[in-house]
C-alpha cells in the first residue's frame, strides 16, 4: 500500500489540476446557468463519501461479526473520510441551492436525510474518540446503522417529491444529454474517489501506527 | 327556496376553492430529471454564480488539505511517542 501511495497521490493531484480546466470548458446548462457547474464536484464528493461509507460499513461488519481487529483501521479511516466528503457535499449543495432555488437550505427529504447521515458518522467518530474502553462494538454498530441509511438517502429523490434533481441526471448526462459534459464529470468523479482512497490509505497507516504504539505501551507495562 | 340552495352551492364551491388554493400554492416545483444545454447567446445569468462556484471548489481543496495535514501531524506525534517509549524501555532495561 505504501509503494502505491505516492503514485496514487500524484495521479489524484494531476486530475484535480485538470478538472477545473475541463469544467470551465463544459457547456452551460439552460435553466441554472453557470452555477450548475458546482454539480461537477458536488456529485463526486457524494460518490467519494459513499465509497468511504462502504469501506467503513464492511470493515465494521467484519469487526463486529468476525472479531477481526485488523480491519478496525479501515473502519475508522472510512468513517473520517466519509464525514470529510459529506461536509464537502453539504457545503457545495447550499452554494448551488442559493442560486438555483434562491435559498441556502430547504428541509426536504434529500437534504434532511443527507444531513442526518452525516450526523450519524460524526456520532460514530465521537463514540470512537470519547466512548472509552469497550466502546468499539457500539461504534461499529453505529457505523452499520449509518451505512444502512445510505441507500435511502440516495433513492430519496426518486421516492419522495423533492426539489433536488433526481438520480436520473447522472446516467442521462453520461449518455450524452448535455454533450461535452461527460469528460469533465468523469475526470472529477475519478479525482474525488481517488482522493478518498489516498486519504483512507494515509489514515489506515496512522491507525496501524497508533495500534503498534498501544501494544508497545502494554508491553512496557508488563 | 331555489335561491337558498344556489347560495349554499356557491358558498360550498367558494370554500373548496379557498381551501384548495393554499394547498396547491405550497406544492414544490417538479424536480428536474435531466440537464439540457442552453442555446448559444441566451442570457442565463441574473446573479453572479462564479463566487459560489469557485467557493465550492476552494472549500473542497482546503478541506482535503487540512485533513491531510492533520493526519501528517498525528502521525508525527505517534512516531515521537514511539521513539520516546523505546528510549525509556532501553534505559529501564539497563
Amino acid at each position: 500500500m505504501r509503494k502505491a501511495f505516492v503514485p496514487l497521490l500524484a495521479i489524484t493531484a494531476a486530475l484535480f489540476a485538470l478538472a477545473p480546466i475541463l469544467i470551465a470548458n463544459a457547456p452551460i446548462e439552460s435553466t441554472m446557468g453557470l452555477v450548475q457547474k458546482i454539480f461537477y464536484f458536488h456529485v463526486p464528493s457524494w460518490m467519494a463519501m459513499y465509497t468511504a461509507i462502504a469501506v467503513c460499513g464492511i470493515a465494521s461488519a467484519r469487526y463486529l461479526f468476525g472479531r477481526n481487529k485488523a480491519v478496525d483501521a479501515f473502519a475508522v479511516a472510512g468513517g473520517e473520510v466519509a464525514v470529510l466528503f459529506g461536509l464537502m457535499g453539504l457545503i457545495s449543495g447550499p452554494l448551488w441551492g442559493r442560486k438555483a432555488w434562491g435559498v441556502w437550505w430547504v428541509w426536504e427529504p434529500r437534504l434532511t436525510s443527507a444531513l442526518l447521515m452525516e450526523l450519524i458518522f460524526v456520532a460514530y467518530l465521537l463514540v470512537r474518540k470519547y466512548g472509552g474502553p469497550g466502546s468499539e462494538k457500539l461504534a461499529a454498530a453505529t457505523a452499520l446503522f449509518g451505512t444502512a441509511t445510505a441507500p435511502f438517502v440516495y433513492k430519496s429523490v426518486d421516492i419522495w417529491r423533492v426539489q433536488h434533481p433526481k438520480t436520473t441526471v447522472v446516467p442521462l448526462l453520461l449518455k450524452g444529454s448535455m454533450a461535452g459534459s461527460e469528460l469533465p464529470f468523469a475526470v472529477s468523479a475519478i479525482a474525488f474517489v481517488l482522493l478518498a482512497a489516498v486519504l483512507m490509505a494515509a489514515r489506515v497507516a496512522l491507525a496501524q501506527r497508533q495500534a503498534a504504539l498501544d501494544e508497545l505501551y502494554l508491553a512496557s507495562e508488563d | 327556496m331555489m335561491m337558498t340552495r344556489l347560495r349554499r352551492v356557491c358558498i360550498a364551491l367558494a370554500s373548496v376553492v379557498l381551501l384548495a388554493a393554499p394547498a396547491l400554492a405550497i406544492q414544490p416545483p417538479t424536480a428536474q430529471s435531466e440537464y439540457v444545454p442552453a442555446n448559444p447567446g441566451t442570457a442565463t445569468e441574473q446573479l453572479p454564480a462564479a463566487p459560489l462556484l469557485i467557493g465550492a471548489y476552494v472549500f473542497a481543496w482546503l478541506a482535503a488539505m487540512v485533513y491531510l495535514w492533520t493526519i501528517w501531524r498525528r502521525l508525527n506525534k505517534v512516531e515521537t511517542d514511539m521513539r520516546a517509549l523505546e528510549q525509556k524501555t532501553r534505559h529501564s532495561a539497563r
